[in-house]
């Protein structure tokens, strides 16, 4: 297997990066960490005349922390996140997430730009992304812009970037306490891509978190993301609504009422489609359990957040 | 056929400096077998999901069907060919998978290997689940893996038993030679 012969070009900085793609058209594509688009040349599913490699433009390598969440470069490294003990205290999300990227050899190479760009349905970071309304810096002969995640994906590996453009950089917005977190998603073998995931972050009330055995308190909000199910990861919105103001258990738990309606509302509103995999049915069905599942998880975690007030385990 | 110009890469494979010229879309895995002749590394799925062909990149474990050759310009690779410290020498992984018969096609034994170097670098001694977990990424169709475990432990447990044996880095391996475990100084399994 090898791919079609294509133009190389290496460029070592962002401006040279930029300069390479001016006039660049769809036959041109940005190489990240290649862990997407390399099986998809092997396999000539893709068959692009020019390859512009970021893997020596060392300044989009970083994590920084700005704007109360971390400024992360693009090529940054997945399996450097994963180590990353800013990114497991701050963005737990992202943390659980990532480690069900492929395997820790895919992960070695695999970028955290590159995964965002490429926008994959099935994929766990741009559903991350969409769920924590991570903010995109993208630079391109027009100048730069900067939008949140979920304006960037309009179909299948379909987004508003355009040719001659570069993902440069991804916000991700600190964890706040009072808010768990949650990742699920299965798939038949471990480490390919999930027939479906499953994306929460559950925000209890202030009164809850000192909440008292007789008022357990509310779900202030509730953010849902489903990888699997459609050309682009998906909120929830339906269900997210359901959530918010619902009661929680004396066990810190959604109540089982709010949480079948949750289930039935975002099984409702995806339309999946059937291919090798899986049936459109089984996916729906799947993506109920999912978060199922993950709700009760993400509802405990958030009730053992650091406090100012002492409380919880952290 | 578009005229594609070549690309000039120089690199480090097991210690040993090559530059050539390649075709960009010449394949890591490709580069190493037919420019370098290093057979070692297997090819399987060529859209990493097998791990047969898994290579060290500076140390750390990565696909080499997943990597273009002119990705790796200026990169230290180690390869399966490079574990073992002379022709008459295993490392002490290799020597474990053969006493508790960790293969059997062993076609997937090379990316295995180097995959566990990685794992017991990181993490000297891993639980059996931990090396299972490390496992995920390799697929053996002869073994049902219970051999392999059990070969990834009696190594970990010599290495314990002898701190300095070499799970040492590519970079350092370049320079120093590494020791070799003497056999008869080895620990038992447990």
């Amino acid at each position: 297997m090898k791919p079609a012969p294509f133009e190389y070009v290496a460029p070592r900085s962002l401006d040279e990066a930029l300069d390479a793609l001016s006039h660049a058209d769809e036959g041109t594509k940005v190489l990240a960490g290649g862990q997407s688009l390399i099986p998809l040349l092997n396999m000539r599913l893709a068959s692009p005349k020019r390859l512009v490699d970021l893997g020596r433009v060392k300044q989009l390598t970083y994590i920084a922390e700005r704007d109360g969440g971390y400024t992360i470069g693009a090529m940054t490294r997945q399996s450097a996140l994963e180590r990353d003990d800013r990114v497991s205290r701050d963005v737990p999300l992202l943390a659980e997430a990532i480690r069900w990227v492929g395997h820790p050899q895919i992960r070695n190479r695999g970028t955290i730009g590159g995964s965002i760009a490429h926008g994959d349905p099935a994929a766990e970071l741009p559903a991350v992304a969409v769920c924590l309304d991570a903010r995109l810096t993208i630079k391109g002969p027009r100048g730069t812009r900067t939008l949140p995640a979920r304006d960037l994906y309009l179909g299948y590996l379909a987004t508003t970037l355009a040719p001659d453009e570069i993902l440069t950089d991804v916000w991700f917005p600190k964890a706040t306490p009072g808010t768990g977190y949650a990742w699920l998603e299965f798939a038949r073998r471990h480490g390919d891509y999930a027939i479906a995931g499953v994306g929460v972050a559950i925000t209890l009330d202030a009164d809850s978190r000192a909440s008292t055995a007789r008022d357990p308190g509310r779900i202030a909000e509730a953010r849902i993301v489903v990888t699997g199910v459609d050309g682009v990861p998906v909120r929830a919105s339906a269900a997210e609504s359901l959530l918010a103001g619902a009661p929680v258990t004396d066990r810190h738990q959604v109540q089982p009422a709010a949480l079948s309606a949750s289930v039935d509302a975002l099984r409702s509103a995806i339309d999946p489609a059937t291919d090798v995999q899986a049936t459109a049915e089984y996916r729906r069905h799947l993506a109920g359990v999912l978060l199922e599942r993950a709700l009760p998880v993400a509802c405990q975690r958030a009730h053992l957040t650091p406090s100012p007030s002492g409380r919880g385990l952290g | 056929m578009r005229a594609v110009s070549r690309v000039a890469i120089s690199l480090t494979v097991n210690g040993q400096p090559h530059r050539r010229s390649v075709e960009p879309r010449l394949l890591l895995t490709d580069f190493l077998r037919h420019e370098l002749g290093l057979t070692g590394t297997h090819v399987g799925c060529e859209h990493g999901v097998c791990g047969a062909c898994t290579v060290l990149l500076d140390d750390e474990p990565v696909r080499a069907c997943l990597m273009l050759a002119v990705q790796a310009n200026e990169c230290a690779i180690t390869t399966v060919e490079g574990l073992a410290p002379s022709s008459d020498q295993l490392h002490p992984l290799q020597e474990a998978f053969w006493e508790a018969h960790g293969l059997q096609c062993g076609f997937c034994t090379p990316g295995i290997l180097i995959s566990m170097v990685a794992l017991l670098r990181e993490n000297p001694r891993p639980t059996d689940e931990e090396i299972r977990t490390g496992l995920a990424g390799n697929l053996c169709r002869c073994t049902g893996y219970q051999n392999i475990v059990k070969a990834v432990r009696l190594a970990a447990d010599r290495l314990a038993d002898a701190p300095g044996l070499p799970l040492s880095r590519a970079r350092e391996r370049m320079s120093a030679k590494p020791i070799f475990a003497p056999r008869s100084g080895a620990g038992g399994e447990g």
